[in-house]
């Protein structure tokens, strides 16, 4: 008896599973809050993702079309609620370019120092979280002891954990504080006692000390380890011309190779608060890259955030410097009957996420006629589908990882 | 680095003054209005010419242009209509333009009969969701987009939230609104 196949195909078609539609979300741990992925699966395979937005939607837009900018201000905390500061600035230096509206030295220092901790901040939930989506608890409780810090550092300045609405249009609400007590989070880390009293920029310099030798236990823990590289590399790879294509920015269109940076590339009103700053634009392939990365993975994703990380500390390091010697006041009054000029314009930051966009009309009264905030998120979310196309479910959660996805700025 | 003044010239010549129906250059950010009929070409054209290679869509999004307030609508210095914004700017020559197409409020003035723009997914992907986005909380069709469903309100909402004069409904499945 002979069990030679007569044709191969014949017998796929035989074993063929029926498809399956798989809803993950809007509750599922790796989905990043409230995205809802419907999938089409054979078997294990991913033949198509659809996703499906709008659970945090609360129409944002039609909100500030109703209010004057400093009062948007805290509406814009919750669009990226992981990078507030980061949202603040955009859309403060929106409204500054529209009433032509210029700024001290001290309050482009502050605002540089403040950003660039947001983004230390945003990545080290970035990083930690990739990892938790791909099974690693580790990295996600060492990057909240962390954050915890910078989050402490950041309630001294404000008063706020999260939702800071610290940057406002002509500045920022306070200056930095003179003297503080250490952190709790830090003082147990570097084993002082909480009652120490230091300055604010003190406090910061000891924690970025304490910060910086650990970024290499996390490329340890993470970046080469061997489980997760298998995880990442050649995984999820997009193109420099998708990611252009799909208005794909920040982290995600860098790891695809495009040499972009908006602090570097942007308009003069943003690209001037980095002048005198030396700071790189960390962009794919790297040499550091395992053998099997290819360039726009998943892998290359992740390491960009990584290597911002420590760029941004070094801005940081340079802003408080610069804080010493900075001059003039760290905020210029901007009424809240400021009248918005017959004009329009438009202004994209560098947040950590991509570039945030806010386009504002104004009318001639104090409220703008059309607020619109274009998010960084929404783009980078719609790769998602042409991405995850033919590769295994367990695959999905590490592919929208690495892009690293807010729903509260994509919802609006 | 192109101009505003000089991408306007580039676009006449190509298009003609009907296809290029105006412009604003003294803006913060100079824009240049395009018919309707012709975003597609335009789109196209400023996305491959060697001169401008935009190939970044920053933003789309819709306004409406009416005041509602009558005390404000006395000031106000636009007839009522939407216009569609493109953003766009280029990775290779660091330049930036706006073009914008105005459209009627309602087709024939009949409330509910949404105004359409060609969709421009053809020229850039990123148009896909920011033109569902559109229609979703503006009220603008775009024809020839391969899927303009809603993408940020649920698909049975009724209305354009961002339409000036839209009212929020006083109940949606059993929930009371206001």
């Amino acid at each position: 008896m002979t069990t030679e196949l007569q044709d191969p195909r014949i017998v796929e078609y035989d074993v063929r599973t029926d498809e399956m539609l798989v809803n993950m979300g809007p509750q599922h741990p790796s989905t990043h809050g409230v995205l809802r992925l419907l999938l089409r699966t054979d078997g294990e395979i991913v033949h198509e993702v659809t996703p499906h937005l709008g659970y945090l939607h609360r129409c944002a837009e039609k909100i500030g079309e109703n209010l004057a900018p400093p009062q948007w201000v805290p509406y814009t905390d919750r669009m990226d609620y992981l990078a507030g500061m980061n949202m603040n600035l955009g859309m403060s230096l929106a409204v500054e370019k529209l009433v032509g509206m210029e700024l001290s030295e001290k309050a482009q220092v502050i605002r540089v120092l403040i950003a660039e901790l947001g983004r230390v901040a945003s990545h080290l939930v970035g990083m930690g979280a990739y990892g938790l989506d791909l099974g690693t608890f580790s990295p996600f409780l060492w990057a909240f002891r962390e954050r915890e810090i910078v989050l402490d550092l950041f309630e001294e300045v404000c008063g706020a954990r999260l939702t800071y609405s610290y940057i406002t249009p002509g500045g920022a609400t306070h200056d930095l504080p003179s003297s503080i007590n250490l952190p709790p989070g830090l003082a147990a880390l570097t084993n002082q006692s909480p009652d120490t009293t230091v300055s604010w920029t003190d406090a910061l310099t000891q924690f970025l000390n304490w910060l910086e030798p650990r970024i290499e236990e996390y490329h340890t823990l993470l970046t080469r380890n061997q489980i997760f590289i298998k995880r990442t590399a050649g995984l999820g790879v997009l193109s420099p011309e998708m990611a252009k294509s799909f208005g794909c920015t920040g982290p995600v269109l860098r790891g695809s190779g495009v040499d972009w940076d908006l602090r570097r590339d942007g308009e003069e009103i943003y690209t001037g608060m980095y002048q005198g700053y030396d700071f790189d634009i960390p962009v794919a392939p790297f040499d550091a890259a395992p053998p099997e990365a290819v360039l726009g993975d998943n892998w290359c994703r992740f390491y960009v955030r990584m290597m911002e990380v420590v760029q941004s500390i070094r801005l940081v390091r340079q802003a408080i410097e610069k804080y010493a010697t900075a001059e003039g006041n760290y905020r210029e009054t901007f009424k809240l009957a400021t009248k918005l000029p017959v004009d329009e314009c438009y202004l994209e930051t560098e947040c950590p996420r991509g570039q945030m966009g806010f386009y504002l009309v104004g009318d001639g009264s104090s409220e703008p006629f059309r607020a619109r905030a274009k998010s960084s998120c929404f783009c980078n979310l719609a790769v998602t589908s042409p991405l995850s196309e033919g590769f295994l479910l367990a695959d999905i959660p590490a592919i929208v990882g690495s892009l690293d996805v807010v729903m509260g700025e994509i919802d609006r | 680095m192109t101009g505003a003044p000089d991408i306007q010239q580039a676009l006449i010549e190509e298009f003609g003054n009907e296809a290029i129906s105006g412009a604003n250059l003294e803006a913060i950010d100079p824009w240049i209005e395009v018919a309707p009929g012709s975003i597609v070409a335009v789109s196209t054209f400023l996305r491959h010419d060697e001169r401008f290679l935009f190939d970044h869509l920053n933003n789309l999004c819709g306004s409406d242009y009416l005041q509602p307030d009558p005390k404000k609508a006395k000031t106000f210095e636009h007839d009522p209509h939407v216009e569609v914004v493109y953003h766009l700017s280029s990775f290779t020559h660091k330049h930036r333009i706006t073009l914008k197409v105005k459209l009627p409020r309602w087709v024939d003035d009949v409330e509910g009969q949404l105004p359409s723009c060609p969709s421009v997914v053809s020229v850039w992907a990123a148009a896909d969701w920011h033109e569902r986005e559109a229609y979703d909380l503006v009220g603008i069709r775009f024809t020839g987009h391969p899927n303009l469903r809603r993408i940020l309100c649920p698909e049975d909402w009724e209305g354009h939230a961002l339409r000036k004069d839209y009212e929020f409904p006083l109940e949606y499945h059993g929930i009371r609104g206001k």
